[in-house]
């Protein structure tokens, strides 16, 4: 494993590995080991840059790109990792994040960090800013699709219920919500989401949130099955429990 | 024949459809007897999210991230009360433009009491810097600011109300009209408070200015013509509103300043709009009272 002081010192670029971004986390949290909660949207993060999004540095000015919205703001340090990572900002952003003269706060802004599509931190807003955008993309023409994460109990804002209920009567099919449930709602009863949102007219599936395979297959775009309406898809990737 | 104020807010918003394929409209319920039209004509670029405001504002805002020009609308109670946050994160904190057309103002719809009545949303958006705040007095005016805010890429705030002055003027955003000029007093007439204003202060020597655009506010204009240093504000949303900004204008200059415009208290009575303007003080008797005690003291 390459060590912090040589991390800093690295070209951005692609080289970084997965395993990398544990430590590119480290730079944040001065910690050797990450708990659970710290790492929750890492997995699904990694598969989706790494992967999934036709998003990079080269064409993030593209109008046409695909999109990723962090709409749980808060606990950026995988997100900021995985940017770095990527090549979006220098790695050498990380280490002293969150101080005054960093673009980097624990919650994310988009008019500072290259990559970042929206600013969020308060919760409930990357959805609805979402449809938005795959409206706007649809209204020009073009066929990017937009990812947005939340997490379990960020669903508890009824500004979501909105826009889950227009985004399939719309069948808004370049939508993909990704919810990282780490059973971090008081209210949350298991399998509750995917129903939720199967009930009001999506595609929904819920995959293991660590294991790479199961997330590339669930957030790889999807092609309508013969006869399947146009609609709106929701991934709930389940990792560890953040109370336990 | 006088023009509904909100008829033309949705024929020129209509019309900019079909001129710009970069306009999107964004409605939640409200008013769309007036959209159907053009929803059948533009269905990909006028969006209805059913009563939905918070959503309203936000698909705005995400129509906004892709380049678009977003003119997003409902009362104005929904629009920036209900929904501030999304106002304030959404537009402001994105750092997108977007043109937000509020209806129903402080009192055009006094039958239906509290619930659709915004006498604090201009007081609102001014929490936000940087956006534009039209307040047109005329349907002329209202369909200039929309063209206006259109054409722009900034945060515009349209308030549309169905009180008019007799007569427009032209849209001129960071300019105030003088209207009179006199050796005393200045009052500041904001949107269709003219007016009354004017009928109020008929024998007075005093200037008036006319502001339909009330933020930037013009505070150049209103040094240039003081008389004496006393500043009289009518605007048609809540009493002191714009109060700082006459401050700011004259930080050096010792003045007197009386405010007016709609109380805080709440009426909880129905009626018509001109039993509302006359309960604030707003009607020509009202100002013409608050004015001469003023000058008086």
């Amino acid at each position: 494993m390459t060590t912090t002081n040589a991390l800093v010192g690295t070209d951005q670029g692609p080289e970084y590995t997965y395993a990398d971004v544990y430590d590119l986390m480290s730079l944040m949290t001065g910690d050797e080991k990450h708990s659970a909660a710290a790492t929750s949207t890492l997995d699904v993060l990694w598969v989706l840059y790494d992967s999934v999004l036709d998003v990079s540095p080269d064409n993030i000015a593209d109008p046409g790109r695909d999109r990723f919205l962090l709409s749980k703001g808060h606990g950026p340090m995988a997100y900021y990792a995985v940017l770095a990572a990527k090549g979006f900002f220098p790695v050498a952003w990380l280490a002293d994040w969150a101080s005054y003269d960093s673009p980097l706060g624990h919650h994310p802004d988009r008019t500072l960090v290259p990559g970042v599509e929206i600013s969020s931190g308060s919760l409930g807003h990357g959805l609805p800013l979402a449809l938005g955008t795959v409206l706007g993309l649809r209204a020009q023409g073009l066929d990017g699709r937009v990812v947005v994460m939340v997490g379990d109990a960020e669903l508890d804002e009824g500004s979501n219920h909105e826009a889950v209920e227009l985004a399939a009567a719309l069948e808004l099919e370049a939508l993909t919500v990704v919810v990282v449930d780490n059973s971090s709602a008081t209210y949350g009863v298991p399998g509750r989401i995917e129903e939720r949102f199967a009930a009001n007219g999506w595609h929904a599936v819920a995959v293991d949130g660590r294991d790479h395979a199961l997330l590339h297959r669930a957030l790889t775009r999807r092609r309508r099955t013969p006869g399947e309406p146009a609609r709106p898809s929701v991934v709930v990737a389940h990792v560890e429990e953040k109370w336990s | 024949m006088t023009r509904d104020t909100r008829e033309t807010f949705a024929s020129t918003t209509a019309a900019l459809l079909e001129e710009d394929l970069s306009v999107a409209l964004v409605y939640a319920e409200i008013s769309g007897q007036y959209f159907r039209e053009a929803e059948r004509r533009h269905p990909d670029r006028v969006v209805n999210v059913g009563i939905r405001e918070q959503l309203l504002v936000n698909v705005g805002a995400g129509l906004a991230l892709t380049g678009m020009r977003p003119v997003v609308h409902t009362f104005a109670s929904f629009l920036v009360e209900r929904a501030f946050e999304q106002v304030k994160l959404g537009f402001s904190h994105q750092d997108v433009g977007g043109v937000l057309v509020g209806s129903g103002a402080s009192y055009d719809n006094t039958g239906g009491g509290r619930t659709h009545q915004a006498p604090g949303d201009v007081a609102l958006i001014d929490t936000l810097p940087d956006w534009t705040v039209h307040v047109p007095g005329h349907a002329d005016e209202v369909e200039s600011a929309l063209r206006l805010a259109v054409a722009g890429s900034g945060r515009d705030y349209v308030r549309v109300t169905g009180q008019q002055n007799r007569g427009p003027f032209p849209v001129t955003p960071g300019r105030f009209h003088l209207v009179r000029r006199g050796a005393g007093a200045t009052v500041v007439a904001v949107g269709p408070m003219l007016d009354p204003v004017l009928e109020a202060v008929a024998d007075l020597d005093v200037s008036v200015l006319y502001a339909s655009t009330v933020r930037p506010f013009d505070g150049r204009t209103l040094r240039a013509v003081l008389g004496t240093p006393d500043v009289v504000l009518v605007e048609p949303y809540l009493a002191g509103t714009s109060a700082r900004c006459v401050d700011d204008a004259l930080v050096d200059v010792p003045h007197r300043l009386l405010a007016l415009g709609v109380g805080r208290r709440e009426l909880r009575r129905y009626g018509a709009p001109a039993d509302h303007a006359a309960t604030h003080g707003l009607d020509a008797a009202g100002i013409r009272q608050a004015v001469a005690g003023f000058l008086a003291a």
